[in-house]
């Protein structure tokens, strides 16, 4: 089927919307994608007629419900080719994934125990390891970055000794758009022992990670980047490493057999799953990844690739434009500033033409402070955006510029 | 000339535009009016947080008055800084104590210096209520 780009944006309400007098331009798909109708239809529909608590119930709701939520985890499970639906653990989000891995590791880690990070990561793949640290008494060691804003392959092998338990990569840098190589990471690490654990927050809208095949043993993502709703996300772990953590949260759901002298903990999946867990944001989930298989991640990759280069390209002809993150291997994310104007005046006036984008550190302060810069201007594109938008940005940017100096 | 004179002015130059981009060049413009800070105290206790862009301010007394100095690394918010600073500066504590800031609202600004922005404009109006606060127990 080819790629059409004007049906998919009909697929998307609020992309028809105008902001301050100009039609959206929406360039900020890194921080949240927006959603297409048939994920919003899903949530009215599980409101509308089949809202209840699951796994509990005997009533008919409740079965449906159940029924729902279960069949998004197997999607879930066939899309990421996850060994065992068991393997599946819905979670608010990345960061809610990310900080149970911290936390169930903090058992299983000693005293002088390392654990290995790199310089591309959010402060959401840098805080949860520096607690981890603080009550494990292991140490954070840092894989650096060169001018490209690539990971320093060789520096990783040098931080690689017995001592490593942990190695923590995202698959794509949120600030620079860097594609990691996550697989290479993961073989070096297994090598010698380690764990890995590949934060998916930017990759799985526009990458279908084959998990099996990656042989990672923590995989985290979350909906809202991949056209679902907020608030919902997976954590894959292997089995074996779900076994040995202890439970993050106690609670509904995650027990086998309660006395007040001992309670006995629920088999995996609901061993993490305390609570009544985000029902229709899960079955949403489901939606989301059906819509964007029938799209197809082929050309999905095509579309971006082409707003990427041609993008670069436009931006690149402005003078004084500086693109961060300039390796070969990179998603449609384009981190830049102009010499001499701050990021923020720069988003402000081009907010005015209606066009969205990030400006900021994008809660990546190291990467900022490896280029001594305060922050960038960060563009980023989806499926559903055209040549023409990436016109509007160049073209408003080119404003901000004469406005800024 | 009292707060509420200064505001009044900065309301009637502010009306005398039409569309948001002469809003934001004639803001641009009044960021280069802004009474710079002493290079020595840009300091890291003189910033504000809350901003994305950097903004060092700096008060001192002189007699009974309030005078505020201050910079910032982004334009845009040195115009926000430099209206804010005409409106308190060389004004006794009590007076910029008890002003209101209604005016951003009137000069049209609302939507661009709400609250909710990135901007940090309340931080900066919470620390020059702040630096008033302190020099009025000075006073006493």
């Amino acid at each position: 089927m080819a790629f059409d780009v004007q049906k998919i944006r009909n697929d998307f309400p609020i992309l028809q919307r105008k902001v301050n007098g100009y039609p959206l331009v929406y360039l900020d798909n890194a921080a949240t994608s927006q959603k297409p109708q048939v994920v919003i239809d899903c949530i009215v529909d599980y409101y509308s007629n089949y809202n209840a608590n699951i796994h509990r119930g005997v009533h008919t709701l409740s079965q449906e419900a159940t029924d729902a939520y279960e069949m998004a985890r197997k999607k879930i499970q066939t899309h990421f080719n996850i060994a065992h639906l068991h393997e599946v653990i819905f979670t608010s989000g990345t960061t809610h994934g990310i900080n149970l891995v911290a936390n169930g590791f903090s058992t299983l880690l000693n005293k002088g125990d390392e654990i290995i990070v790199s310089a591309l990561e959010h402060h959401s793949n840098i805080v949860p390891w520096q607690m981890l640290c603080e009550r494990s008494g292991a140490i954070l060691k840092v894989i650096p970055i060169n001018e490209e804003g690539v990971l320093i392959l060789s520096a990783y092998e040098e931080l690689l000794s017995e001592k490593t338990k942990l190695v923590f990569v995202n698959h794509i840098s949120n600030a620079l758009g860097t594609i990691n190589p996550i697989k290479k990471i993961i073989e070096k690490a297994h090598a010698i022992g380690a764990a890995v654990l590949i934060d998916g927050a930017q990759s799985c809208s526009h990458i279908k990670p084959d998990l099996i095949d990656l042989d990672v043993d923590f995989y985290v993502t979350s909906a809202h980047k991949m056209c679902g709703p907020t608030g919902v996300g997976i954590l894959y772990g292997k089995e074996d490493w779900l076994r040995k953590m202890p439970p993050y949260q106690g609670g509904g759901e995650m027990i086998k057999e309660v006395t007040f002298e001992k309670t006995t903990y629920a088999d995996l999946p609901h061993k993490f799953e305390a609570g009544t867990p985000n029902i229709c944001g899960g079955i949403a989930f489901g939606a989301a990844i059906d819509y964007l298989n029938s799209i197809g991640f082929n050309a999905i990759a095509a579309h971006e690739k082409m707003l990427l280069d041609y993008a670069t390209k436009e931006l690149l002809a402005i003078e004084g434009l500086k693109i961060y993150g300039t390796g070969s291997e990179k998603t449609s994310v384009i981190s830049f500033n102009i010499d001499g104007i701050h990021p923020y005046d720069i988003g402000t006036i081009i907010d005015k033409l209606g066009i969205a984008v990030r400006t900021g550190h994008h809660c990546a302060q190291p990467i900022m402070d490896y280029f001594n810069i305060p922050g960038t201007v960060r563009a980023s594109f989806s499926f559903y955006n055209t040549i023409e938008e990436v016109d509007s940005l160049v073209q408003g940017v080119i404003k901000a510029k004469l406005m800024l100096t | 000339m009292t707060i509420e004179e200064i505001q009044k002015e900065l309301i009637d130059e502010f009306s005398l535009f039409d569309d948001w981009m002469q809003k934001y060049e004639y803001m641009i413009e009044l960021g280069k009016t802004l009474p710079i800070i002493d290079p020595k105290l840009k300091t890291d206790d003189r910033l504000i947080k809350g901003c994305q862009s950097k903004v060092w301010l700096h008060a001192e007394l002189k007699g009974d008055y309030v005078v505020f100095t201050a910079d910032s690394d982004a334009i845009i918010t040195k115009g926000i800084v430099a209206i804010l600073i005409r409106v308190f500066t060389n004004q006794k504590p009590e007076a910029i104590l008890n002003a209101n800031t209604n005016f951003i609202d009137e000069i049209g600004l609302k939507d661009h210096l709400s609250p909710t922005r990135a901007n940090g404009l309340v931080s900066m109006i919470k620390q020059m209520k702040l630096y008033a606060v302190a020099y009025q127990a000075q006073l006493k």
